[in-house]
């Protein structure tokens, strides 16, 4: 299993909690739109992904991630 | 005249015709629709309110009717001090209505030094530098300390004002959650050691009216060598011994490196303003947009907020009365069974928390229509997506209107079902 997809399994599961209306999530997913998360909700989010991965992801990294694969490729690229 | 020119004449009058998807403004539907419906409901448009006579600092008449303010946040009452408008109409009478210039150019009058002089003294600082409102002043120091790969860590409730300035500037911005040490302990101990911080705080926060733990964030932030602005826009006048605010209330007077103000609350007119000890404070006026490229406050306005905040300064009955005040007011609305945004009267604010929009309308337009002004506000500017109407306070409320004051709120509170 390649790394990227470690990361699409560990956010996908991060992602679970956060995802009352149980949509279907893909790499193509997008946050706002696709799951339909407000900002407090994306917050609380990225929070949990930041600790999961011992990252920080700045609010001008974020503005630019609006589907789940872009979040993946930016959690691999701040993992170095 | 041909059924073809008049064609032409009819079209020339129409506005030009613009694609559906390319009409800049069709972004805007949802709110349009959204206030649309809160309007076909019938109550009054709450952001359309006019203040047709200001009668006191805690008076007016808003559609014909007399009302008390309890949504300023004219705290220390200071709009109609004597000395104050004195001082007003003097610098109307010498200097005239406006600058029509830059602080940088030819927008710096004797009364804009004044003002800079009677803040060093208020708050025992070197330097100061007075901006035309509170939002240039956060926009203008926080896009102007915080450079290119250099990091802006807030908090998550932080006002627009922090959020824009952050915007404007090129740093990177990490946010902490609100009021956590330990969220920010955490965020700052990720950041690469290196690079300059700015850790922006505010003293009392203005939705809920809570205070900042500074003491305990300070100090994390002093950990990691971080930079510390704290905002004390809503404690300037009546927290700490010489009533600079949260930070001095809480000891830090020799931790934090900024601190942003505004003229409008406490101070009683309009403008902003940053204060600092640090030896090379001066250089934020060449560098900082929009302290230069903006016309200056004026003269009037710099004068009566000059007077003002040398009025703050000894102003230890009103201090007293306000704090009398919030408790009186905290106390009453607690044993009426409101849930309020503190558990006790921490600050000048009182927020009272209602289940939805619906109900905080309706409560709002009761007590409007009883006399009394309170603000509402709803998401986004408020935390955890609460709808609040908050009370300020000012010295100037009397016991006597703030018993009518929480009579109104039980009446209203009653009748939408906010209370038993």
């Amino acid at each position: 299993m390649s790394d990227r997809q470690q990361i699409l399994d560990t956010v996908t599961a991060q992602i679970e909690p956060f995802n009352k209306k149980k949509v279907p999530v893909t790499a193509a997913t997008t946050f706002q739109g696709g799951l339909e998360w407000d900002s407090l909700t994306v917050m609380d989010f990225v929070a949990a992904i930041e600790d999961e991965f011992d990252i920080t992801i700045t609010m001008n990294m974020q503005a630019e991630i609006e589907t789940v694969g872009q979040l993946v490729d930016a959690v691999a690229k701040l993992q170095g | 005249m041909t059924e073809t020119g008049l064609q032409s004449e009819a079209l020339s009058l129409d506005p030009p015709p613009v694609a559906p998807e390319r009409d800049l403004m069709n972004k805007f539907d949802g709110l349009i629709a959204e206030r649309q419906a809160l309007l076909d409901s019938g109550v009054i448009d709450p952001f359309a309110i006019v203040m047709e006579q200001v009668k006191s600092p805690t008076q007016a008449v808003i559609a014909g009717r007399d009302t008390i303010l309890l949504g300023t946040y004219n705290y220390m009452g200071m709009t109609f001090d004597p000395d104050v408008i004195a001082a007003g109409k003097a610098a109307l009478d010498q200097f005239g209505s406006g600058t029509n210039g830059s602080r940088m150019l030819n927008g710096t009058f004797r009364d804009h030094v004044e003002a800079e002089a009677a803040l060093r003294e208020f708050y025992g600082t070197r330097g100061a530098i007075v901006f035309s409102t509170g939002y240039q002043a956060n926009l203008g120091i926080i896009s102007t300390l915080a450079g290119k790969g250099e990091y802006v860590i807030l908090d998550a409730d932080s006002h627009a004002s922090i959020y824009d300035g952050c915007a404007l500037g090129n740093a990177d911005i990490v946010r902490f959650r609100h009021n956590s040490v330990e969220d920010l302990d955490k965020r700052l101990g990720r950041l690469p050691p290196e690079p300059g911080k700015l850790v922006v705080l505010e003293g009392v926060y203005s939705m809920l009216g809570d205070i900042a733990p500074l003491k305990e964030m300070v100090a994390v932030a002093k950990k990691h060598g971080a930079m510390v602005l704290v905002d004390e826009a809503h404690s300037m006048g009546f927290f700490g011994a010489n009533g600079r605010g949260v930070y001095e209330d809480q000891g830090l007077e020799d931790q934090v490196d900024f601190v942003v103000g505004t003229f409008s609350k406490s101070v009683g007119t309009v403008g902003g303003f940053c204060v600092s000890n640090h030896p090379k404070f001066e250089a934020v006026r060449f560098a900082c947009r929009p302290y230069i490229f903006t016309a200056s406050l004026p003269p009037s306005v710099v004068a009566t907020a000059a007077t003002s905040i040398r009025k703050l300064m000894g102003a230890t009955a009103k201090r007293e009365q306000l704090w009398a005040n919030a408790r009186q007011l905290h106390g009453g609305l607690t044993a009426l069974g409101f849930r309020l945004g503190t558990q006790t009267p921490d600050s000048a604010i009182v927020a009272v928390i209602l289940q939805d929009q619906e109900q905080a309308v309706a409560m709002w337009q009761a007590l409007l229509e009883a006399g009394l002004y309170v603000n509402m506000a709803r998401p986004p500017a408020t935390p955890a997506g609460t709808f609040l109407l908050r009370c300020s306070l000012c010295a100037e409320h009397t016991p006597a209107q703030l018993e009518t004051v929480i009579a109104m709120f039980a009446k209203a509170g009653r009748a939408v079902g906010a209370i038993d």
